[in-house]
Protein backbone atom coordinates (compact mmCIF):
# COMPACT_ATOMS: atom_id res chain seq x y z
CA UNK A 1 0.00 0.00 0.00
CA UNK A 2 2.81 2.22 1.26
CA UNK A 3 4.93 1.71 -2.32
CA UNK A 4 1.26 2.53 -4.41
CA UNK A 5 0.82 5.24 -2.30
CA UNK A 6 4.71 6.60 -3.30
CA UNK A 7 4.09 5.44 -6.89
CA UNK A 8 1.05 7.65 -6.98
CA UNK A 9 3.07 10.83 -5.38
CA UNK A 10 5.79 10.32 -7.49
CA UNK A 11 3.30 10.00 -10.78
CA UNK A 12 1.23 13.31 -9.73
CA UNK A 13 4.41 15.22 -9.16
CA UNK A 14 5.91 14.14 -12.65
CA UNK A 15 2.56 15.47 -14.51
CA UNK A 16 2.84 18.71 -11.83
CA UNK A 17 6.62 19.37 -12.45
CA UNK A 18 5.71 19.14 -16.19
CA UNK A 19 2.50 20.86 -16.40
CA UNK A 20 5.22 24.19 -15.28
CA UNK A 21 6.82 23.62 -18.84
CA UNK A 22 6.38 26.92 -20.35
CA UNK A 23 4.93 27.25 -24.38
CA UNK A 24 7.65 26.03 -26.31
CA UNK A 25 11.08 28.27 -26.32
CA UNK A 26 9.96 30.15 -29.27
CA UNK A 27 12.11 31.96 -32.27
CA UNK A 28 15.42 32.44 -31.52
CA UNK A 29 17.68 34.78 -33.50
CA UNK A 30 18.54 34.16 -36.70
CA UNK A 31 15.26 32.51 -37.02
CA UNK A 32 13.14 32.84 -40.17
CA UNK A 33 9.35 33.97 -38.72
CA UNK A 34 5.97 32.39 -39.72
CA UNK A 35 3.89 35.66 -40.97
CA UNK A 36 0.51 35.93 -38.86
CA UNK A 37 -3.01 37.68 -39.40
CA UNK A 38 -4.42 39.77 -36.65
CA UNK A 39 -6.96 41.76 -35.96
CA UNK A 40 -5.98 45.54 -35.51
CA UNK A 41 -7.48 47.85 -33.02
CA UNK A 42 -8.93 49.46 -36.20
CA UNK A 43 -10.67 46.24 -36.83
CA UNK A 44 -8.83 45.40 -40.06
CA UNK A 45 -5.79 42.59 -39.97
CA UNK A 46 -2.32 43.04 -40.19
CA UNK A 47 0.18 40.41 -41.36
CA UNK A 48 4.42 41.33 -41.36
CA UNK A 49 3.40 41.09 -45.63
CA UNK A 50 1.39 44.03 -45.76
CA UNK A 51 3.65 46.67 -45.75
CA UNK A 52 5.89 46.46 -48.84
CA UNK A 53 7.79 49.19 -47.80
CA UNK A 54 8.84 47.87 -44.64
CA UNK A 55 12.23 46.86 -44.34
CA UNK A 56 11.23 44.78 -41.00
CA UNK A 57 10.00 45.44 -37.83
CA UNK A 58 9.70 46.43 -34.02
CA UNK A 59 7.60 43.77 -33.21
CA UNK A 60 6.63 44.82 -29.03
CA UNK A 61 4.53 42.22 -27.01
CA UNK A 62 2.83 44.26 -24.86
CA UNK A 63 -0.96 45.18 -22.92
CA UNK A 64 -2.69 47.92 -21.36
CA UNK A 65 -2.40 46.35 -17.56
CA UNK A 66 0.98 45.71 -16.92
CA UNK A 67 3.02 48.25 -15.23
CA UNK A 68 6.22 47.59 -16.81
CA UNK A 69 4.59 47.75 -19.92
CA UNK A 70 2.95 50.97 -19.01
CA UNK A 71 6.50 52.52 -18.31
CA UNK A 72 7.66 51.77 -21.68
CA UNK A 73 4.43 53.06 -23.80
CA UNK A 74 6.12 56.14 -24.30
CA UNK A 75 9.61 54.70 -25.10
CA UNK A 76 7.90 52.56 -27.67
CA UNK A 77 5.79 55.73 -29.23
CA UNK A 78 9.17 57.50 -29.92
CA UNK A 79 10.59 53.73 -31.22
CA UNK A 80 7.69 54.07 -33.64
CA UNK A 81 8.53 57.82 -34.19
CA UNK A 82 12.42 57.11 -35.32
CA UNK A 83 12.40 53.70 -36.60
CA UNK A 84 9.19 54.12 -39.10
CA UNK A 85 10.21 56.62 -41.08
CA UNK A 86 13.40 54.64 -41.54
CA UNK A 87 11.51 51.57 -42.84
CA UNK A 88 11.25 49.55 -39.43
CA UNK A 89 7.90 50.64 -38.05
CA UNK A 90 6.50 49.46 -34.78
CA UNK A 91 3.55 46.55 -34.45
CA UNK A 92 2.21 46.46 -31.04
CA UNK A 93 0.85 42.33 -29.83
CA UNK A 94 -1.29 42.26 -27.29
CA UNK A 95 -1.19 38.47 -26.18
CA UNK A 96 -3.10 38.57 -22.48
CA UNK A 97 -6.07 36.82 -21.95
CA UNK A 98 -8.97 39.29 -20.92
CA UNK A 99 -10.52 36.71 -18.67
CA UNK A 100 -7.80 37.09 -16.16
CA UNK A 101 -6.76 41.02 -17.31
CA UNK A 102 -9.72 42.71 -17.97
CA UNK A 103 -8.23 45.78 -18.81
CA UNK A 104 -7.01 44.11 -21.86
CA UNK A 105 -9.78 43.37 -23.60
CA UNK A 106 -10.58 44.83 -27.11
CA UNK A 107 -12.51 47.57 -26.36
CA UNK A 108 -9.75 48.54 -23.55
CA UNK A 109 -7.22 48.80 -26.57
CA UNK A 110 -9.27 50.65 -28.77
CA UNK A 111 -9.38 53.14 -26.23
CA UNK A 112 -5.67 52.89 -25.33
CA UNK A 113 -4.57 53.19 -28.83
CA UNK A 114 -6.79 56.34 -29.32
CA UNK A 115 -5.74 58.34 -25.93
CA UNK A 116 -2.34 57.90 -26.52
CA UNK A 117 -2.37 57.86 -30.52
CA UNK A 118 -1.28 55.15 -31.48
CA UNK A 119 0.75 55.61 -34.94
CA UNK A 120 1.00 51.82 -35.06
CA UNK A 121 -1.05 48.92 -35.02
CA UNK A 122 -2.05 47.56 -31.83
CA UNK A 123 -2.98 43.94 -32.35
CA UNK A 124 -5.17 41.48 -30.37
CA UNK A 125 -3.53 38.16 -30.14
CA UNK A 126 -6.80 36.16 -29.36
CA UNK A 127 -5.63 32.72 -29.42
CA UNK A 128 -1.75 33.50 -28.16
CA UNK A 129 -0.60 31.37 -30.81
CA UNK A 130 1.92 34.22 -32.03
CA UNK A 131 3.17 34.75 -28.91
CA UNK A 132 3.86 31.13 -28.29
CA UNK A 133 5.68 30.98 -31.84
CA UNK A 134 7.64 34.06 -31.07
CA UNK A 135 8.45 32.63 -27.30
CA UNK A 136 7.49 36.01 -25.59
CA UNK A 137 7.02 35.73 -21.94
CA UNK A 138 6.24 38.66 -20.50
CA UNK A 139 5.40 42.60 -21.36
CA UNK A 140 7.08 44.40 -23.05
CA UNK A 141 9.17 42.05 -25.03
CA UNK A 142 10.78 43.26 -28.19
CA UNK A 143 11.73 41.24 -31.24
CA UNK A 144 12.91 43.03 -34.05
CA UNK A 145 12.53 41.32 -37.48
CA UNK A 146 14.20 42.22 -40.65
CA UNK A 147 13.36 41.48 -44.66
CA UNK A 148 15.16 39.76 -47.07
CA UNK A 149 12.74 39.49 -50.12
CA UNK A 150 9.49 37.83 -48.28
CA UNK A 151 10.91 36.90 -45.38
CA UNK A 152 11.59 37.78 -42.27
CA UNK A 153 14.25 37.24 -40.25
CA UNK A 154 15.08 37.71 -35.90
CA UNK A 155 17.72 39.96 -35.54
CA UNK A 156 17.14 41.13 -31.62
CA UNK A 157 15.15 39.59 -28.95
CA UNK A 158 14.76 40.95 -25.48
CA UNK A 159 14.33 44.53 -23.43
CA UNK A 160 13.76 48.13 -24.88
CA UNK A 161 16.84 49.44 -22.54
CA UNK A 162 18.39 49.05 -18.87
CA UNK A 163 16.04 50.64 -16.53
CA UNK A 164 12.57 50.44 -16.60
CA UNK A 165 12.15 52.80 -13.68
CA UNK A 166 13.91 55.92 -15.37
CA UNK A 167 14.57 56.76 -19.49
CA UNK A 168 17.02 59.14 -18.64
CA UNK A 169 19.11 56.68 -16.10
CA UNK A 170 19.51 53.87 -18.80
CA UNK A 171 22.74 53.82 -19.67
CA UNK A 172 22.18 51.08 -22.39
CA UNK A 173 19.31 51.25 -24.83
CA UNK A 174 19.27 47.94 -26.71
CA UNK A 175 16.63 48.46 -29.08
CA UNK A 176 18.39 51.55 -30.41
CA UNK A 177 21.52 49.97 -30.26
CA UNK A 178 20.47 46.73 -32.44
CA UNK A 179 18.41 49.36 -34.83
CA UNK A 180 21.24 51.38 -35.11
CA UNK A 181 23.69 48.10 -36.21
CA UNK A 182 21.04 47.18 -38.35
CA UNK A 183 20.80 50.07 -40.40
CA UNK A 184 23.93 50.46 -40.87
CA UNK A 185 23.98 46.60 -42.78
CA UNK A 186 25.39 44.93 -39.61
CA UNK A 187 24.04 41.94 -37.44
CA UNK A 188 22.87 43.63 -34.08
CA UNK A 189 26.06 43.46 -31.32
CA UNK A 190 23.67 42.79 -28.54
CA UNK A 191 20.97 40.72 -30.06
CA UNK A 192 19.61 39.09 -26.88
CA UNK A 193 18.50 40.52 -23.21
CA UNK A 194 16.84 40.54 -20.51
CA UNK A 195 14.28 42.26 -18.36
CA UNK A 196 11.61 41.58 -15.57
CA UNK A 197 8.77 42.11 -16.84
CA UNK A 198 4.83 41.27 -16.16
CA UNK A 199 4.27 37.37 -17.15
CA UNK A 200 2.08 36.76 -20.25
CA UNK A 201 -1.57 35.82 -18.68
CA UNK A 202 -1.87 32.71 -20.33
CA UNK A 203 -5.07 31.14 -20.91
CA UNK A 204 -6.10 28.69 -18.47
CA UNK A 205 -5.75 25.31 -19.84
CA UNK B 1 -12.09 52.05 35.70
CA UNK B 2 -12.01 54.67 31.98
CA UNK B 3 -8.18 54.94 32.66
CA UNK B 4 -7.92 51.45 33.10
CA UNK B 5 -9.41 50.89 30.10
CA UNK B 6 -7.58 53.06 28.25
CA UNK B 7 -4.39 51.54 29.46
CA UNK B 8 -5.54 47.99 27.93
CA UNK B 9 -6.36 49.44 24.65
CA UNK B 10 -2.93 51.06 24.40
CA UNK B 11 -1.18 47.94 25.61
CA UNK B 12 -3.35 45.74 22.97
CA UNK B 13 -2.46 48.11 20.38
CA UNK B 14 1.25 48.15 20.87
CA UNK B 15 1.14 44.21 20.86
CA UNK B 16 -1.56 44.08 17.90
CA UNK B 17 0.94 46.66 16.15
CA UNK B 18 4.82 44.92 17.38
CA UNK B 19 2.99 41.43 16.53
CA UNK B 20 2.81 42.39 12.81
CA UNK B 21 5.86 44.11 12.47
CA UNK B 22 8.29 43.12 9.62
CA UNK B 23 11.69 45.10 8.64
CA UNK B 24 12.09 45.36 4.47
CA UNK B 25 16.16 44.69 4.02
CA UNK B 26 17.54 46.22 0.73
CA UNK B 27 20.19 43.94 -0.58
CA UNK B 28 21.84 43.39 -4.00
CA UNK B 29 23.20 40.71 -6.08
CA UNK B 30 25.93 39.52 -4.15
CA UNK B 31 23.78 39.08 -1.21
CA UNK B 32 20.99 37.30 -3.38
CA UNK B 33 23.60 35.35 -4.96
CA UNK B 34 25.41 34.31 -1.16
CA UNK B 35 21.66 33.23 -0.43
CA UNK B 36 21.27 31.19 -3.52
CA UNK B 37 24.39 29.48 -2.68
CA UNK B 38 23.46 29.27 1.62
CA UNK B 39 24.68 25.25 2.45
CA UNK B 40 22.77 22.83 4.67
CA UNK B 41 20.01 20.70 4.34
CA UNK B 42 17.31 23.78 4.38
CA UNK B 43 15.00 23.36 1.21
CA UNK B 44 14.83 27.26 0.28
CA UNK B 45 11.67 28.81 -1.68
CA UNK B 46 12.71 32.33 -3.15
CA UNK B 47 10.10 34.32 -4.90
CA UNK B 48 10.60 36.97 -7.17
CA UNK B 49 7.50 38.96 -6.67
CA UNK B 50 6.54 43.10 -6.83
CA UNK B 51 3.57 45.00 -5.61
CA UNK B 52 2.63 45.85 -9.24
CA UNK B 53 2.52 41.96 -9.97
CA UNK B 54 -1.18 40.65 -9.93
CA UNK B 55 -0.30 37.00 -9.89
CA UNK B 56 2.44 37.78 -7.76
CA UNK B 57 0.13 39.13 -5.07
CA UNK B 58 -2.29 36.18 -5.82
CA UNK B 59 -0.08 33.73 -4.90
CA UNK B 60 1.72 35.44 -1.59
CA UNK B 61 -1.00 33.95 0.96
CA UNK B 62 0.12 30.55 -0.21
CA UNK B 63 3.39 30.79 0.22
CA UNK B 64 3.05 32.37 3.46
CA UNK B 65 0.31 29.44 4.31
CA UNK B 66 3.22 26.90 3.24
CA UNK B 67 5.65 28.90 5.55
CA UNK B 68 3.90 28.55 8.43
CA UNK B 69 2.56 25.12 7.60
CA UNK B 70 6.16 24.01 7.37
CA UNK B 71 7.56 25.86 10.21
CA UNK B 72 8.95 22.70 11.70
CA UNK B 73 10.28 21.47 8.44
CA UNK B 74 14.02 22.90 7.22
CA UNK B 75 11.74 24.62 5.12
CA UNK B 76 12.43 28.69 4.66
CA UNK B 77 10.47 31.02 2.11
CA UNK B 78 12.05 34.45 1.11
CA UNK B 79 10.01 36.58 -1.02
CA UNK B 80 12.11 38.86 -2.85
CA UNK B 81 10.45 42.11 -4.30
CA UNK B 82 11.71 43.87 -7.66
CA UNK B 83 9.88 46.41 -6.85
CA UNK B 84 11.87 50.12 -7.31
CA UNK B 85 13.81 50.95 -4.21
CA UNK B 86 12.46 54.10 -4.46
CA UNK B 87 8.68 52.35 -3.93
CA UNK B 88 10.14 50.52 -1.06
CA UNK B 89 8.52 53.01 1.77
CA UNK B 90 5.36 53.92 0.01
CA UNK B 91 4.51 50.96 -1.74
CA UNK B 92 6.42 47.89 -0.41
CA UNK B 93 5.81 48.41 3.44
CA UNK B 94 2.75 49.19 3.42
CA UNK B 95 1.77 46.31 1.37
CA UNK B 96 3.67 43.51 4.11
CA UNK B 97 2.29 45.55 6.98
CA UNK B 98 -1.34 45.28 5.20
CA UNK B 99 -0.89 41.49 4.42
CA UNK B 100 0.87 40.75 7.43
CA UNK B 101 3.56 38.48 5.57
CA UNK B 102 5.70 36.64 8.05
CA UNK B 103 8.27 35.45 5.46
CA UNK B 104 11.05 37.44 5.39
CA UNK B 105 10.82 39.83 2.59
CA UNK B 106 13.83 41.81 1.14
CA UNK B 107 14.20 44.21 -2.42
CA UNK B 108 16.60 43.58 -4.89
CA UNK B 109 17.77 46.75 -5.88
CA UNK B 110 19.23 46.00 -9.09
CA UNK B 111 17.70 48.31 -11.52
CA UNK B 112 20.12 47.40 -14.54
CA UNK B 113 18.32 43.69 -14.68
CA UNK B 114 20.08 42.61 -17.86
CA UNK B 115 23.15 42.35 -15.99
CA UNK B 116 22.27 39.87 -13.05
CA UNK B 117 18.64 38.12 -14.61
CA UNK B 118 21.41 35.29 -16.13
CA UNK B 119 23.68 35.06 -12.67
CA UNK B 120 20.13 34.03 -10.90
CA UNK B 121 19.19 31.78 -13.36
CA UNK B 122 19.74 31.69 -17.18
CA UNK B 123 16.35 30.16 -17.69
CA UNK B 124 14.78 32.71 -16.39
CA UNK B 125 13.31 35.05 -18.72
CA UNK B 126 12.79 37.82 -16.02
CA UNK B 127 8.81 37.38 -16.21
CA UNK B 128 7.62 37.30 -12.38
CA UNK B 129 6.19 35.58 -10.40
CA UNK B 130 9.67 33.34 -10.74
CA UNK B 131 10.61 30.73 -8.00
CA UNK B 132 13.84 28.92 -7.45
CA UNK B 133 13.13 26.22 -4.60
CA UNK B 134 17.01 24.44 -3.99
CA UNK B 135 18.40 22.70 -1.32
CA UNK B 136 22.54 22.57 -1.59
CA UNK B 137 23.41 19.76 0.86
CA UNK B 138 21.00 17.71 -1.54
CA UNK B 139 22.22 19.36 -4.84
CA UNK B 140 18.44 19.74 -5.70
CA UNK B 141 17.71 23.22 -7.26
CA UNK B 142 14.24 23.67 -9.09
CA UNK B 143 12.99 26.51 -10.76
CA UNK B 144 9.33 27.96 -11.52
CA UNK B 145 8.62 30.49 -14.07
CA UNK B 146 4.74 30.70 -13.18
CA UNK B 147 2.08 31.31 -10.25
CA UNK B 148 1.77 28.51 -7.69
CA UNK B 149 -1.84 27.71 -6.83
CA UNK B 150 -2.03 26.39 -3.28
CA UNK B 151 -2.14 22.44 -4.15
CA UNK B 152 0.38 22.87 -6.63
CA UNK B 153 2.86 24.21 -4.55
CA UNK B 154 2.89 21.32 -2.01
CA UNK B 155 3.01 18.98 -4.42
CA UNK B 156 6.03 21.12 -6.10
CA UNK B 157 7.70 20.52 -2.87
CA UNK B 158 7.07 16.72 -2.11
CA UNK B 159 8.33 15.87 -5.19
CA UNK B 160 11.47 17.89 -4.31
CA UNK B 161 12.10 15.89 -1.79
CA UNK B 162 12.07 12.63 -3.80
Amino acid sequence: MKKITFLLTALTALIVLNSFRLPSDGYQVGDKVADFKLTNVDGKTVSLADNQAAKGYIVVFTCNTCPVAQAYEDRIIALNQKYAAKGYPVIAINPNDPTIAAGDSFEKMKQRATSKQYAFPYLVDENQQVAKAYGARSTPHVFIVTRTGNDFTVAYIGAIDNNSEDEAAASKKFVEAAMEDILAGKPASVNFTKAVGCSIKWKKA
Amino acid sequence: MKLFKGILICLLLTIGKSGFSQSVSVIQLPALEKLLATPGDTTYLINFWATWCQPCLEELPYLEEFNAKHAKDKVKVILISLDFASKLETKVKPLVQKKRLRSTVLLLNEPDQNAWIDKVDSQWSGAIPFTIMFNNDRKKRNTFEKAFSKAELETVYRAFLL
